[in-house]
């Protein structure tokens, strides 16, 4: 039997990785501006989405790139683009207007060390927050931190299904580590990993409001051109999208960007734990970082030491509800983080005085080595 | 879709911690194509031998020149942290880069350098080979002393496959580069070779 060409175990780049997840969820829109170190994914999707059929656009600069993502997936397509912290900065304006037309998009940001231009070949973890609280206003974002190669694909492909699913943009937090780093993966096949589309209308185009209020809160999208009639603003609009300035209007809208992710966390939360069931102390860490503290979880274990790891996919909602849980009968808790502490106040608000809250930063440019998180372990057990 | 909210428990958990890693670093300034070779490696280790590899890197900003270095951790089990922790192997194509890296080494490890570039040595323990210079004298072409150091490390530490390595130094060069990349791979393991003996 001939075996297909994606059981062929391959080399494959993180970078490349979350270009070819993108392609499998279905993205045929990319249009983004190069910046260290995420450019292989433009140049992947360069190479690519023209023989599949799909369309690269190099911008003139990051908000212009957000501003294609929005309009081509207003128009219908899947779309995506990748920059890292200074462009993820340049593109918070038009994010925010795709939380309030909610239009699905992919953002992968490959995290390197800022603030500003900062270290453009380094990694960092300094954007955590910024996916959340990038843009300014009330909303609730969607992000994820893959941790490994074969991560940066399925992640992509989360990510997508989530944007299409809740009609939002979602962030991939990846880093310059992962985003270079090449590990031996098997591509998954068609079909193995399950594709989600954004609901389309099945009414008459007269009766058809784009952001009409429906049980889960998330509005079927007419595509431009389709052959429905709907109004696009960043102004606070009502469920037909024209402008609104009635407070029980507005009061609608903000809480439906709030509670169509908000209540529907648990199809989001992704987490993984490793030696947790008899912990006493547990380290909480994500992407790259977790790959350092995993192995530290380990050094300590040899030395007979009850850690365990609690390893947040989703970052964004945080996995509040599971976390608290795994924290029970927890004696203290160590948060390890390539910046100068961020996730560490959403453990310190689960922890809520039941355990001590301890935090390990680097912020150099370089990842955490596990003997220096197995240090730290040491002295705060 | 499959999302669940229950915590997913990684049962790949019972390993010692750092049981079978072994680390490679090559290392030199920038566009001596160090990061290809560690591509090429890590395909023939990963893909062509069937091993656990990851490959790493580190670079500046510069397109050439300033400090430059592709890392590798190998290993039959699961590997976790991927970047290297205490050398098994450094290559060294510059004195800065011999200087700076040799106090990453454990103990017994392995250290390669080029020998015409690499002059103050920190150790006995060691292989020198002039890389550069059999490149350019033999070869005839100084771009491909990154392949004749990959044969060197094949047949000095029997990490890699000659077979595996070969393939994979073959599947990544220019066409109409094969022959020289052939000779240059040869060439690393033949001077490897005699200096063991």
């Amino acid at each position: 039997m001939a075996q297909s060409k994606n059981s062929v175990r391959r080399l494959v780049q993180g970078n490349e990785a979350s270009m070819l997840g993108a392609l499998y969820a279905g993205c045929n829109f990319f249009a983004g501006y190069p910046i260290t170190p995420s450019t292989e994914i433009a140049e992947g999707m360069a190479r690519m989405l023209p023989k599949k059929g799909g369309r690269f656009i190099q911008m003139e600069d990051e908000i212009g790139s957000m501003g294609a993502i929005i309009g081509a997936s207003a128009a219908g397509a899947k779309t995506m683009t990748a920059t890292s912290g200074p462009g993820f900065s340049l593109m918070q304006e038009n994010i925010g207007y795709a939380y309030i037309t909610e239009v699905p998009c992919v953002v992968v940001n490959v995290q390197r060390g800022g603030p500003s231009t900062g270290l453009p070949t380094k990694i960092g973890q300094q954007d955590t927050m910024q996916a959340r609280w990038g843009t300014h206003g009330d909303y609730t974002a969607i992000s994820v931190a893959p941790a490994s190669v074969r991560e940066c694909f399925e992640q992509t492909v989360k990510a997508f299904n989530f944007s299409e699913r809740f009609r939002t943009p979602v962030t991939v937090l990846s880093d310059e580590v992962l985003g270079h780093m090449r590990e031996v993966i098997t591509l998954p096949e068609e079909g193995e990993i399950e594709i989600i589309n954004r609901e389309k209308p099945d009414v008459p185009a007269e009766w058809y409001h784009h952001f009409e209020a429906t049980p889960n809160l998330v509005s079927p999208m007419a595509g431009f051109g389709e052959g429905y009639r709907f109004h696009m603003t960043g102004l606070v609009h009502d469920p037909e999208g024209f402008p609104t300035a009635d407070t029980n209007e507005i009061r609608k809208k903000l809480s439906k960007l709030r509670n169509k992710i908000v209540r529907f966390s648990d199809e989001l939360v992704q987490l993984e734990t490793t030696m947790m069931d008899d912990a006493n102390i547990a380290v909480v860490a994500y992407g790259t970082a977790a790959r350092a503290a995993q192995q530290a979880v380990l050094m300590a274990r040899d030395k007979r030491i009850r850690a365990g790891l609690i390893r947040p996919i989703t970052i964004w909602p945080f996995a509040d509800d599971q976390i608290r849980a795994l924290l029970k009968g927890i004696k203290t808790v160590l948060v390890v983080e390539l910046n100068m502490g961020q996730i560490v106040h959403e453990v310190d608000r689960l922890a809520h005085r039941h355990c001590k809250v301890e935090s390990l930063n680097r912020f150099d440019g370089e990842v955490l080595d596990p003997v220096e998180i197995f240090k730290r372990i040491l002295e705060v057990k | 879709m499959a999302a669940s909210s229950k915590p997913k428990q990684n049962k790949k958990n019972n390993k010692k911690s750092q049981d079978d890693r072994y680390e490679i670093r090559l290392s030199g300034s920038g566009g001596q194509g160090l990061i290809l070779a560690g591509v090429i490696l890590a395909e023939a280790i990963g893909v062509g031998d069937g091993k656990n590899v990851v490959q790493t890197q580190s670079y500046g900003p510069e397109a050439r020149g300033g400090a430059s270095r592709a890392d590798l951790v190998i290993s039959d089990g699961e590997i976790y942290y991927p970047k290297s922790m205490k050398l098994d192997l450094l290559l060294a194509l510059t004195q800065e880069a011999c200087d700076t890296y040799y106090p990453d080494m454990k103990e017994r490890g392995l250290l390669v350098v080029d020998s015409n570039m690499v002059t103050q040595i920190p150790t006995k323990n060691y292989y020198g080979f002039p890389f550069s210079r059999l490149a350019r004298e033999e070869i005839g072409h100084v771009m491909v002393a990154n392949v004749i150091a990959m044969g060197a490390i094949a047949e000095l530490t029997g990490i890699v496959s000659m077979a595996s390595i070969k393939e994979a130094v073959l599947s990544r060069a220019p066409k109409g580069t094969e022959e020289k990349n052939s000779r240059a791979l040869e060439l690393g393991a033949k001077v490897a070779r005699a200096a063991k003996k």
